[in-house]
């Protein structure tokens, strides 16, 4: 019995000192990309850029890929009970809320966690195992401000333009089963789409793309600063990374998805 | 020798877990001074050098830098104080995703308000002064470990600091690399009126390059004083070191046994 207290109290210890760490991580982060600049100690513009090219520009191609998969497979999944219903035609507007409400944002973020997570942590896990962070503090210059914001800002700005594109080929893709199975003409499919979609559904998903794109950026930075014992730590805290960043942004999909049916 | 020690270490004991790794150190470092932390591998020594930088907590005792408590100062006079130290560690920990001009530019760039042109002038110097000039494009990959400690050198010295602290400076590197850095140690010495703490396992280097060695042996210093005084002195552990001798093997069957089987009843 005491051992399984033990344990419990352990565990809890160790997940509260975990949102401790993320918390800190989170306020320096939002004082070195807000307020440090304001005070003159600078912001690393050229870096964030490149960091928005590697998180951002360069996920296009998978996040359109994959988008256009699921808005075809959300047409075939929804025409079939529809089609008992005699209202086929709806499946435009299944796939348009959907994507834009929730699918796009969500499988976006489940992508960058994939990409980028995982790249975050590998990148300052090395770092930290090759004494680089440590070459950094010894040469008075904030690891937060060097590495953390170019990420964070990266992903604030791109997240919302990845959910966008996200949407956009997730409706192309319910407009392929809608030409091609019940002969909609495109141009009818667009006006009934953008019909159904309110203003408010897609900036739903663009304000929990923005939050996503904190919590992997966080998850990220801290899983890489945590990394000890070398590769293996390197490797171990990757994994972790990819992990806990996809259970958190489902987590805080769950909550803003209830906030928003209450609120919105 | 009646300046303000630079660097003062007082009654330093740390542990890492339930392992005490330094234990009661003392230690005054004079302005321009070149002082050696000498000692077998697991003594101490990068330990010792890392509290120095505030890299580490103790659990007891101080160590001051220019005065300052670094062990409890707040961060920004933290950071102030690391602008006048320059540090190379083991590996060069140069930054991977930088050519070597970028690397030795970053001191620079962030904390220094100067324009680009003179930003390059200074890296092209610097690099030159350790006898890099002309691989500023190289990235850190492309370099063998003589060339990584040069180019980490380098970058210590992009601000002309006041406290220059070397970790292994020729710890894995062939006797004609590691005799070039040793020369270029001394260079730097005879050049810049920099104090510089260095530690090393290598007893020609410690011998060259010292004003005072510290021999370390189990996380405290058994012996402090000039070269020829290490040289005179009869502690055993100092003549062990000197005279390379190995550890003698474990001599208590018992406990030999118990080791074996992790405490378990024998």
């Amino acid at each position: 019995m005491t051992a399984i207290l033990a344990f419990v109290g352990a565990r809890s210890l160790a997940f509260l000192r975990y949102v401790g760490g993320i918390t800190r991580l989170g306020k320096d982060a939002l004082y070195w990309t807000l307020v440090a600049p304001l005070q003159g100690k600078g912001l690393r513009g050229r870096a964030a850029i490149h960091q928005m090219v590697l998180a951002g520009v360069n996920a296009i191609p998978i996040v359109s890929l994959i988008a256009l998969f699921v808005g075809l497979i959300l047409a075939y999944q929804t025409a079939n009970e529809l089609r008992r219903w005699g209202a086929t035609t709806l499946v435009v507007n299944i796939v348009a809320i959907s994507m834009a409400r929730e699918l796009g944002p969500l499988m976006t973020a489940v992508i960058v966690a994939g990409r980028s997570a995982s790249s975050f942590a590998a990148e300052l896990g090395t770092m930290k195992v090759g004494e680089e962070l440590d070459a950094l503090d010894t040469m008075g210059l904030s690891k937060i401000k060097f590495l953390v914001v170019p990420k964070y800002l990266a992903l604030i700005l791109m997240m919302p333009c990845l959910t966008l594109v996200s949407d956009f080929m997730g409706i192309v893709g319910g407009s392929i089963f809608a030409v091609t199975e019940i002969q909609m003409p495109l141009s009818l499919y667009w006006s009934r789409a953008l019909d159904a979609l309110l203003l408010k559904d897609i900036f739903s998903g663009l304000v929990k793309s923005v939050i996503f794109g904190i919590i992997i950026t966080e998850v990220g930075c801290h899983e890489g600063f945590s990394v000890s014992g070398g590769a293996e730590g390197v490797g171990l805290r990757t994994t972790s990374a990819v992990v806990i960043s996809i259970s958190a942004i489902i987590a805080a999909d769950m909550f803003f998805s209830g906030l928003f049916y209450y609120i919105w | 020798m009646a300046d303000e020690p630079v660097i003062r270490v007082e009654n330093l004991t740390t542990y890492y877990g339930s392992r005490r790794i330094l234990h009661n150190i003392n230690l005054s470092v004079q302005p321009r001074e070149t002082i050696v932390l000498l000692g077998s591998s697991g003594t101490g020594k990068s330990t010792l050098l890392r509290h120095m930088l505030a890299l580490e907590k103790p659990a007891q005792g101080h160590v001051y830098i220019k005065g300052t408590d670094v062990c409890h100062c707040p961060t920004d006079e933290l950071q102030e104080l690391r602008r006048h130290m320059g540090v190379l560690f083991q590996s060069g920990a140069l930054f991977g995703s930088m050519n070597l001009g970028d690397n030795v530019a970053v001191p620079l760039r962030e904390l220094t308000k100067l324009d680009d042109s003179t930003v390059q002038v200074l890296v092209r110097m610097k690099l030159g002064l350790v006898g890099l000039g002309g691989f500023e494009e190289l990235m850190p990959a492309q370099l063998s470990g003589g060339m990584r400690k040069r180019a980490g050198l380098a970058r210590a010295l992009a601000l002309d600091p006041e406290i220059l602290l070397l970790d292994e400076p020729s710890a894995g590197l062939d006797p004609i690399t590691a005799a070039g850095i040793d020369e270029l140690v001394l260079k730097l010495k005879q050049t810049f009126p920099m104090t510089i703490i260095v530690v090393t396992h290598e007893l020609a280097s410690a011998f060259l390059i010292a004003d005072r060695i510290a021999v370390m042996f189990a996380g405290e210093i058994v012996a402090l004083g000039t070269p020829e005084e290490i040289r005179q002195n009869q502690h055993p552990r100092v003549q062990q070191f000197l005279n390379r001798v190995p550890e003698e093997p474990e001599r208590d069957s018992e406990a030999y046994l118990q080791s074996l089987t992790g405490g378990a009843e024998t």
